[in-house]
């Protein structure tokens, strides 16, 4: 009996096993890689080119994707044969650093600016609350008076 | 506070707008070489690069057809006009290879499977480069496909065609080129 229960639990491992490894790896699609790759020729990205070259890197892609490969082994295909340009992300070197960096700045800048005028507000409110808030104009200050002292009789 | 604010905010507008233009100007093809030889005058070559061999290991570059006249011919399988031409460039490779010349083609922006498919497909017997990228054709100031540069007997540009060839072109262009001395 418990050898009966252990095979039945080595094969439930066994069966389980090409399924895990892959999940690990999910297989590829051409629509999951194509937003990721550029067209080299058109600029754009592939999964909205319509041309010649755009037609054979899909080609080239559906062909390694029918080959069993993975999405990281068809991206790494993709660099070897066409060069990192290949690839939808700017590269971190050169100009193309920029696009990394603008953003970020950017973000600083902006966190940097509600910083001061957070402050600056923290600073005006308090000044603004000692003082009492703006004078009243004499004339109104009295009118003010005969009034309130009107109600209290 | 105004005051504090409107230096950090311009600069940062004009790095932006500077940022902006040195992007736009670097994208535009360079017009040095065709300038240079429609007065006649021959220019040393943009960039002599080495580039990976199509179908086969290491690299090539011009600075292997030293003392030789090249028709460097640009062309990719997936480029109609360049298949249309590719008897005529194989054509004129066999002719130039006779006296001292040869085509060099660099295949651009394709897998190098269906580059090679092409070549078998046209008989191609001349050597091929290729550039995956089509940084070494940018630098020639590559404005299409196909283009074709003639390299004389001292490895400068003597000649530039932006768009296909005609038998008549590779006739006025080459033959004074090949008679010429290394």
């Amino acid at each position: 009996m418990t050898r009966a229960l252990l095979g039945a639990v080595l094969l439930v491992l066994a069966l389980a096993a090409p399924s895990a490894a892959s999940a690990q790896a999910p297989r590829a699609s051409l629509p999951d890689i194509e937003d990721e790759v550029m067209c080299l020729e058109c600029g754009t990205a592939l999964n909205v080119s319509t041309s010649a070259v755009a037609d054979q890197e899909r080609d080239f892609i559906a062909e390694l994707i029918a080959q069993g490969k993975t999405k990281a082994q068809v991206k790494a295909a993709l660099v070897s044969e066409y060069g990192p340009r290949v690839l939808a992300e700017p590269q971190d070197a050169g100009f193309e650093l920029t696009a990394w960096l603008v953003p970020v700045l950017a973000g600083l800048g902006a966190l940097v600016l509600v910083a001061l005028t957070a402050r600056r507000w923290r600073r005006v409110r308090p000044a603004a609350t000692a003082a009492g808030g703006p004078r009243m104009d004499p004339d109104d200050e009295r009118r003010l008076d005969a009034e309130l002292a009107a109600f209290d009789r | 506070m105004r005051a504090r604010v409107y230096w950090p905010v311009t600069i940062a507008a004009a790095l932006l707008v500077g940022l902006l233009a040195y992007g736009l100007t670097t994208t535009g093809a360079d017009t040095t070489l065709d300038a240079a030889t429609a007065k006649g005058e021959r220019v040393e070559p943009p960039t002599r690069a080495s580039l990976p061999v199509l179908g086969g290991k290491g690299t090539g570059s011009l600075a292997d057809y030293e003392g030789k006249v090249v028709l460097v011919n640009v062309w990719a399988s997936w480029c109609e006009p360049c298949r249309d031409e590719l008897p005529l460039i194989e054509q004129a490779h066999k002719r130039m290879s006779r006296r001292g010349g040869t085509v060099l083609g660099i295949d651009v922006k394709e897998n190098s499977g269906a580059a090679l498919d092409a070549v078998e497909e046209y008989g191609l017997s001349f050597p091929n480069l290729r550039d995956p990228d089509g940084s070494f054709v940018r630098a020639w100031g590559q404005t299409g496909y196909p283009e074709n540069y003639v390299i004389d007997r001292q490895g400068r540009v003597a000649a530039v065609r932006r768009f296909p060839v005609t038998q008549k072109w590779l006739d006025d262009t080459l033959p004074s080129l090949l008679d010429e001395p290394a």
